[in-house]
């Protein structure tokens, strides 16, 4: 255990000093479109443990870094929650995964994520990233922000980074539906473009 | 003449002289709520508070939400910035991304209570991924997010700055003191 502990510190040093190495402003670090995804386990609102590998005979899975409190993402539930209607029967389902820490941000404690997943009908597996490992494993830099994964030879390949549709804070305005454009050409094994969009949103608290 | 109005049209004359056509940069409205008066720009009016002609001249602009909490921690520092540099060509100004629907609930009362001397606007723009890149292609879209111009450089920070960081980039690119 104590190994273990130390192992964490280290890599928690290493990557600080990553960070620091990169300089202002480069967040470079993380998964690049076509890179495979490490499995990871984190604890859902209900108790489970949750791994990729809990997914056997997804065609892919559409990774969400969401919060309860973000406005962008509180903008974007709905949406996520009709991308998790649409195409979990397709192979797609929805991941959603809160990488904000409690101490830093009022409202993102574990039982506030329960509470948010039950008043809502989240239909998928929402995820507390506590040890705020698998954010920046991925990269990810702010809520809401997505991560489309395609299975090819039975890895998990990041084939989408970035927003929803086109117009994150408004539903009423939206003109692309880029995840769901991204998951119709991976299901017709098309090349997915735009493969990489931004929005804004919340920085993300850990 | 209110302070809002004399801040907003002095910030819009300075901006004005500067754009890359040399008219004045209008913006789509304004909005006014009980004589504060916030200019509402589309990107592609914004876009041309993004270049710098003049030698000399530092442009810092920040982009903020009421509703990013790191973003209101920092604004202070570019309120000291705007205050300690606005007789030496620094130019600060605070690009609001709050909701449409909150400026008149939310944004200007807020600006009001702070009594913000520094320029404020409003981008009233929804298709992040068409305009987020000609910001920076390095930007995620994380708030807060500064950019400090001069004629002859674009330095972008997808991060919080504290007031010393902020002086020192400034300073980094001005060399006419």
């Amino acid at each position: 255990m104590k190994t273990l502990k130390l192992l964490i510190g280290l890599t928690s040093l290493l990557v600080v000093s990553a960070f620091a190495f990169a300089g202002f402003g480069d967040f470079a670090n993380g998964y690049d479109l076509g890179d495979t995804v490490s499995d990871f386990k984190l604890q859902d609102v209900s108790g489970k443990q949750v791994s990729l590998s809990d997914f056997p005979d997804a065609k892919g899975i559409i990774v969400v870094f969401t919060c309860n409190t973000c406005p962008f993402a509180l903008a974007n539930e709905a949406r996520i929650l009709a991308l998790d209607q649409k195409y979990k029967s397709k192979g797609f389902p929805v991941l959603a995964i809160n990488p904000n820490s409690p101490e830093l941000k009022a409202g993102e404690d574990f039982e506030a994520m329960q509470a948010r997943a039950a008043a809502q009908g989240y239909t998928f597996p929402y995820l507390y990233d506590e040890s705020h490992t698998v954010y920046s494993q991925f990269g990810a830099t702010k809520t809401p922000h997505i991560y489309l994964l395609n299975r090819e030879e039975n890895e998990l390949v990041v084939r989408y980074i970035g927003a929803i549709d086109d117009s994150v804070r408004d539903a009423e305005t939206v003109t692309k539906r880029f995840v769901e454009q991204a998951v119709e050409s991976l299901l017709n094994d098309e090349a997915v473009e735009p493969a990489i969009t931004k929005a804004i949103g919340c920085s993300i608290k850990a | 003449m209110n302070k809002g109005l004399l801040v907003f049209m002095v910030g819009i004359l300075s901006l004005g002289c500067k754009s890359s056509t040399g008219s004045v940069v209008e913006p789509l409205k304004i909005v006014d709520q009980e004589g504060y008066k916030l200019a509402v720009y589309d990107f592609d009016h914004f876009q041309q508070l993004l270049e710098v002609e003049e030698a000399g001249t530092v442009r810092v602009v920040n982009f903020w939400a009421t509703w990013c909490e790191p973003c209101i921690k920092e604004l202070p520092a570019f309120e000291t910035l705007y205050a300690d540099y606005k007789t030496k060509k620094v130019e600060v100004i605070l690009v609001s991304l709050d909701f449409p629907d909150q400026v008149e609930s939310k944004l200007i009362p807020f600006i009001k209570n702070q009594d913000f001397k520094m320029p404020v606007v409003f981008l009233d723009d929804p298709y992040t991924n068409e305009w987020i890149p000609k910001v920076s292609p390095s930007w995620s879209g994380a708030l807060p997010a500064t950019v400090i111009i001069s004629e002859d450089s674009y330095k972008f920070y997808e991060r919080s700055l504290d007031y010393a960081t902020l002086e020192a980039a400034v300073l980094a690119v001005k060399d006419n003191f």
